[in-house]
């Protein structure tokens, strides 16, 4: 790992000069530090945000919660108020990683981790080609070993996935975060921060390697959650070994039922597009259902079969992503 | 950038407590709780596994809380208190999670077993050592290729019920 100078944050504020490439802002580091060691990242300069004061609080105001940045993992998937209100999240958070790094991550870094696509996680110098990692090289999964990677979203310049848990929940939750810098305050909903790769060029930015609107020296503050009378939610993950493991596909559902029929329902699918997947479409067409695998399950396999897109590997994601969102359905209802 | 060159040379000064004792250290900012433990500090019982946060080998206790040494920089531990495993029982004495571990045979090899007690002592102190299941939840974060897993399931669940007992 290359050498950095070191410095401690006591407020946001002192974070804005952290452009993301010289100067980067570390909390937990759970993921930083990984990218220090493989040359994912080499700031001569590091700016420790996680002793900021107040901003790993948790708090329940009204109609919403709010949750500070350096809110960990673990603080947040057993904080009673988000097991009551936001279950999805709650569950998301325990469901990632293991019990010593939930302790260190925080919800403000685990946003903006990175694929674990196994081409871009590579000690540098990497011998094969990877767009995210140096522009123009290609993409060695497009063509390779793509099991894991996107079935929606992605372009011939990058196939990845973001791999967030609690990402997804927030996504079908409805969250905002709020951002800080020095042109002032900003809040975005969380579904929006990330951009796929089609997202991406089509706004004119680099198509492998812009993940987030974030603007250089942006802060992530926290995340407000709305919350609705009734609205009931689960996190369902599908993966390779039942705990410690990323998810090969995962669904957040939060749902309102009345009168033993789908009301409202927002649907969130993780690990298949390098951003959350909201269901849009398909959560209109659900309303007036009732919440049971039969009567769900056929307007979610169209759904996503309508969209997607998968690559010579990946073709199982389809009907897996189909099968997690409608037992994420039932799961929430019961 | 001479100045900033400069500054990635300088150590930063940091006061932090290790198993009880005043540690006064003088460190280079990319180096990790691990090896300032390991390489500046001899404590040798907390191992060096995967070196990426997938193995949990290098578990140790900041704050009283479990975290993999190999993910957390030691200037991040400024002001702290940490343990490690040469912090927990003594030969003399060993602490109720060393016993259950002997006793269940809950390894073989041996080199996860530091981070395994650790661990396994954060568990039991968080109350998630309530049965086999939650176990094998809270202390997926340690990897034992040997696969020791059911006796170390069986030594964290009766070290927890002699602890409250």
């Amino acid at each position: 790992m290359r050498n950095f100078a070191y410095e401690v944050a006591d407020r946001p504020d002192d974070a804005f000069e952290a452009d993301g490439t010289r100067t980067m802002a570390i909390a937990g580091g759970t993921e930083l530090l990984n990218w220090f060691r493989l040359g994912i990242a080499g700031p001569d300069r590091v700016i420790d945000i996680g002793r900021i004061a107040g901003l790993d609080s948790i708090e329940q105001s009204g109609d919403s919660l709010s949750i500070g940045a350096l809110a960990t993992l673990n603080q947040i998937g057993e904080h009673p108020a988000v097991r009551k209100h936001a279950a999805v999240l709650a569950d998301a958070c325990l469901k990632a990683a293991s019990a010593q790094i939930r302790n260190r991550a925080t919800i403000g870094g685990n946003l903006l981790q990175k694929t674990r696509c196994a081409y871009f996680r590579a000690e540098a110098p990497l011998p094969w080609g990877c767009n995210k990692r140096a522009p123009g090289s290609g993409c060695a999964a497009r063509e390779g070993l793509n099991e894991r990677h996107a079935i929606f979203g992605w372009t011939e310049e990058c196939v990845a996935v973001q791999p967030s848990d609690p990402l997804v929940a927030l996504a079908a939750l409805d969250a905002e975060i709020e951002l800080h810098s020095r042109d002032g305050r900003r809040v975005l909903p969380v579904g929006d921060l990330h951009l796929t790769p089609v997202e991406a060029a089509a706004a004119g930015f680099d198509a492998a390697r812009t993940e987030t609107r974030l603007t250089p020296g942006e802060v992530i503050v926290g995340y407000r959650l709305p919350l609705r009378d009734g609205a009931r939610s689960a996190y369902v993950k599908v993966r390779e070994r039942a705990s410690y493991e990323y998810a090969l596909v995962s669904a957040a559902a939060v749902v309102t039922i009345a009168g033993g029929r789908i009301a409202q329902v927002a649907i969130a699918l993780g690990s298949v597009a390098q951003k959350p997947w909201r269901l849009r479409a398909v959560e209109a067409r659900l309303v007036g259902q009732p919440p049971a695998r039969d009567a769900v399950l056929p307007i979610l396999e169209a759904g996503v079969a309508a969209d997607a897109r998968p690559l010579a590997r990946n073709g199982y994601k389809v009907a897996m992503a189909a099968r997690a969102a409608a037992r994420a359905i039932v799961e929430a209802a019961a | 950038m001479a100045n900033a060159d400069e500054f990635r040379q300088t150590p930063r000064s940091i006061h932090f407590k290790v198993n009880g004792k005043p540690v006064a250290a003088e460190v280079e900012p990319r180096i990790t709780l691990l090896d300032y433990l390991r390489d500046r500090m001899l404590l040798t019982g907390t191992k060096k596994g995967c070196n990426e946060g997938a193995c949990g080998t290098c578990t140790v206790l900041v704050d009283g809380k479990r975290m993999n040494g190999c993910l957390t920089l030691a200037v991040q531990c400024d002001g702290r208190e940490v343990t490690t495993i040469e912090g927990i029982g003594s030969p003399e004495r060993l602490h109720p999670v060393q016993q259950a571990f002997i006793d269940h045979d809950a390894f073989q090899c041996g080199y996860c077993t530091p981070g395994q007690i650790v661990s396994a002592v954060a568990c039991i102190a968080e109350g998630h050592a309530t049965d086999a299941d939650s176990v094998r939840e809270w202390m997926s974060g340690n990897i034992c290729r040997c696969s020791a897993y059911p006796q170390i399931t069986a030594a964290v669940l009766e070290a927890a019920a002699k602890m409250k007992g």
